[in-house]
């Protein structure tokens, strides 16, 4: 390890490798603080051509390597491998090129996701918008696939790249599209995006950006219960309607938020809808009054409309705040990020509530209701004994109940180190067996991200490749039986 | 053609298993094939000794309407697999040529074919959810889901999709639906200059317009503006497009709601089975000179004018054909230019990748073919 710190600092600099405690406990966690981890170096190269040089060192010294952007991912992904490298890719943060005529924008692994859009405003946007869409980078969007509460009108990051400049396993830089749709070959895009670190860096990111609505209208309705809210997105989406955006709240995050966020959402409801539509504004008017209509007809007697900018913003300032604010009903908590499909909402809401009370927990749900993607926030006070263990457990009990439906143990947040443990509840170990090949193909040596997703670690067999004649049976010496 | 190849045609996920394992064990070079409707897209896969037909993979396994997903075998045409969704008001927003509706969606998804709604909805790789796959040693495979939102796991489905039978059979699929448009409009303006048309196209779609479709077609220095919008207000917002293409100086801009014929030859102009067709994949800004290029070799072209992509059918055969598509790749040479229909004329009807990126897709190729007995080829 000495000799190749060495190396890192003859590529990088002195200034940008870290190697004391000190500065490494700034990467010990991602967003998901109770994962840590100090590697044993972390590296901020200043260039791509950093980055491989980083890599390749890495590879000759066969030591593993993780890499980080903004360090706000949610199941542990960029949590450092001890003994390994981290490698920060902080520095790389420079807007490339912005071509409004193309729709597209190059941009460094290190931009923020929110900057992408400040970039290309007014005329356009780029539409994934984690909740975390200030300080989140691209690079970390593209490693994890990253969502966001317009994903069900707009899909998520892998339907925004059209090219990646790519820091291999061996360190060599690779680009793999670039503006134009439909690179040759298979499609790599495709299955680097949403990889969480395990096949390679991505060092620079074409994205595709799209013309910004004309209209955005918005409205939030309050329930007394999370089964109308429910009934009344199934409603709206069955009309044919496809919201930009349709969030809900149970009545413990309204009740957590509102003091929070101030936008007047009354304090004791069960449920609040929010339903934004965006769009060619005649369309929106169009749909936006019948939405209304559906909400009362599903129970609703408070349908409150966005009269201005403002009000739009406080409504999502609530929407927003549920996660932070939560620290006001309770210390600690687990998010999760199961998927449901959307018809089951009713059915797994009540077998979470069930739950909560099985385990005299409290569970909080925000989420993305129009792709069924929930967001229950398990609350519990770690200084109780046995508490968190509780927590955790009824937390795998959340997705095992969104698996039985015929769901997912992660929408958004991605599997990492937190949710490995679930894949063999999702997966069966062919299915696997098949991931490890695609990795296998990007990553024989096995160093990059080693210990995320996969719940077991796994080796890379030797390829199995066509028949060749052995050369000693070549010279007539030996026999094949 | 290998006209002594043997056709098994597997009727469940798990006797396509055990005969890819048991052609795998012998090394028997095997080919998918779906409606035959693209054949003559990989000529280089004429050398196999048996042909994996899907018809006998013809269940819709699971059509979730309240959930706007569902889950298919892939020997399903994607015809019949439309008329069923639309029973219920929804679509697949896929709508390649079908070729008398023949097309499977096994085809259309190892093809990544795709129509006008691409410039909306995005190509089969957008709307797949999961997928099950056979590999030549017989292992069964799933990735994603059946959920619309889902991030665990490799996306296996975006790496098969386009894949062209090269890694193995693509057995089941999940996609998601959308709501089958009850009004639709269409306007459509004329040119018969290139750079005022691609330029009008281009303003267009750099509008908020949301619309379906935006196409231009082109012949023998003539083109066509086609923008196609759907809801409630689908004809209030073709009318706003109509002005605007007057504005833009096309000339003679109309409007109609009777708009499924225009589309359907769209559709059909991608093709040209008794010519060829050449792919390209290009900016925006760059339409134009495609318009020029293929003038110049007297192609027709259909464009997805709002996303770059482009197809250049030319008629005719021999030589004179293969020479013009020739001069057609080297002019448009930036643009990846692929040639599907009339292959066979010519020796590498795809373009290489970039070296680094071939390195990879060929390890994905030994990995995922241990027996090399799917056709070669990335």
């Amino acid at each position: 390890m000495p000799g190749l710190v060495q190396e890192l600092t003859d590529v990088v600099g002195e200034r940008w490798v870290y190697t004391h405690e000190h500065q490494l406990r700034t990467y010990e966690s991602d967003g998901l603080l109770h994962y840590r981890a100090l590697p044993r170096a972390a590296v901020l190269p200043g260039s791509a051509g950093e980055v491989a040089a980083v890599v390749r060192a890495c590879a000759a010294a066969g030591i593993p390597w993780v890499a980080r952007g903004a360090g706000s991912g949610l199941s542990g992904g960029a949590l450092p491998v001890a003994e390994g490298v981290l490698i920060v890719l902080s520095r790389l943060k420079r807007i490339l090129e912005v071509d409004l005529e193309n729709q597209r924008v190059c941009v460094e692994p290190g931009v923020t996701n929110a900057a992408v859009t400040a970039a290309v405003a007014p005329g356009y946007f780029y539409p994934p918008d984690p909740s975390s869409q200030i300080v989140c980078s691209i690079g970390g969007n593209v490693a994890e696939n990253s969502g966001g509460a317009h994903c069900f009108k707009y899909g998520f990051t892998t339907n925004y790249v059209t090219g990646l400049e790519l820091v291999l396993s061996d360190g060599e830089i690779v680009q793999v599209g670039g503006k134009a749709l439909d690179p040759p070959g298979y499609d790599l895009l495709g299955a680097f995006v949403g990889s969480e670190g395990t096949l390679g860096i991505a060092t620079k990111v074409w994205l595709r950006i799209v013309p910004a609505p004309e209209a955005v209208r918005t409205l939030v309705a309050f329930f007394d219960h999370t089964r109308e809210a429910g009934e009344a997105v199934s409603r709206i989406v069955q009309s044919g309607i496809v919201p930009g955006a349709i969030e809900m709240m149970d009545g413990k995050a309204i009740e957590a938020a509102e003091p929070m966020a101030h936008a007047g959402f009354p304090v004791g409801r069960g449920a609040a809808l929010l339903v934004e539509l965006d769009g060619a504004e005649r369309e929106c008017e169009a749909r936006f009054d019948e939405v209304a209509r559906l909400c009362a007809e599903c129970g609703s007697d408070d349908v409150r409309v966005a009269r201005d900018a403002d009000e739009r913003e406080r409504f999502w300032k609530t929407r927003k705040a549920a996660f932070p604010a939560m620290g006001r009903i309770s210390p600690t908590y687990f998010v999760q990020d199961g998927v449901i499909p959307r018809t089951k909402l009713p059915e797994v809401l009540e077998r979470i509530e069930r739950l909560g009370e099985e385990y005299g927990l409290i569970v909080a749900n925000v989420f993305h209701a129009g792709d069924g993607n929930l967001h229950p926030l398990v609350c519990f006070d770690a200084d109780v004994p046995g508490q968190a263990q509780a927590a955790e457990e009824l937390s795998g009990r959340i997705l095992d109940a969104c698996l039985e439906v015929g769901g997912s143990i992660t929408g958004e947040h991605g599997v990492g180190v937190d949710k490995k443990k679930h894949m063999p509840k999702m997966f069966d170990e062919s299915d696997l067996d098949c991931f490890q090949r695609l990795r296998c193909a990007f990553d024989p040596a096995g160093l990059a991200n080693p210990t995320k997703v996969m719940p077991t670690p796994r080796l890379c067999g030797e390829v199995p490749g066509p028949y060749r004649q052995h050369p000693l049976e070549a010279a007539g010496l030996a026999e094949r039986f | 053609m290998s006209t002594a190849a043997v056709t098994e045609r597997p009727a469940s996920v798990k006797e396509a298993s055990e005969l890819l394992r048991e052609l795998g064990g012998a090394g028997r070079r095997v080919r998918v094939r779906g409606g035959d409707t693209k054949l003559g897209w990989t000529p280089g896969a004429g050398k196999f000794e048996v042909v994996l037909q899907t018809g006998g993979l013809d269940r819709v396994l699971e059509h979730n309407a309240g959930d706007f997903t569902a889950v298919l075998e892939t020997g399903v045409p994607l015809a019949a697999a439309q008329e069923r969704f639309a029973a219920h008001g929804q679509m697949l927003a896929l709508d390649p040529p079908l070729l008398d509706g023949r097309a499977t969606l096994g085809g259309v998804l190892a093809s990544a074919d795709s129509g006008p709604l691409r410039h909306r909805y995005g190509s089969v790789r957008d709307l797949v959810l999961g997928v099950t796959v056979v590999l030549s040693d017989g292992t069964v495979a799933k990735s994603g889901g059946r959920v619309i939102k889902n991030v665990a796991g490799y996306d296996l489905g975006k790496l098969f999709a386009g894949s062209r039978g090269t890694l193995g059979l693509i057995a089941r699929v999940a996609v998601r639906l959308h709501p089958l448009p009850r009004r639709t409009a269409t306007v459509t303006a004329a040119s018969a200059d290139a750079a005022r048309l691609a330029g009008a196209a281009a303003r267009l779609a750099g509008l908020p317009l949301e619309a379906d479709c935006l196409d231009i077609a082109w012949s023998d220095g003539q083109g066509e503006l086609l923008v196609r919008f759907s809801g409630a207000t689908a004809s209030e917002r073709a009318a706003q497009a109509l002005h605007r293409a007057g504005e833009l100086g096309l000339e003679d801009p109309r409007c109609t709601e009777e708009d499924d014929e225009l589309w359907e030859r769209q559709r059909a102009a991608q093709r040209r089975p008794d010519g060829a067709v050449v792919k390209v994949a290009h900016v925006i800004t760059d339409l134009e000179a495609v318009l020029r290029a293929a003038d110049r070799a007297r192609a027709r072209v259909v464009s997805r004018a709002g996303l770059g992509v482009s197809w250049l059918a030319l008629a005719g055969d021999g030589d004179d054909l293969a020479a013009r598509i020739a001069v057609l790749r080297q002019q448009l040479a930036e643009t990846s230019p692929t040639v599907l229909d009339g292959a066979h004329l010519v020796s590498d009807p795809r373009p290489a990748p970039v070296a680094g990126a071939l390195a990879v897709m060929e390890r994905l190729k030994a990995r995922f073919d241990p027996a090399r007995i799917f056709p070669e080829g990335v």
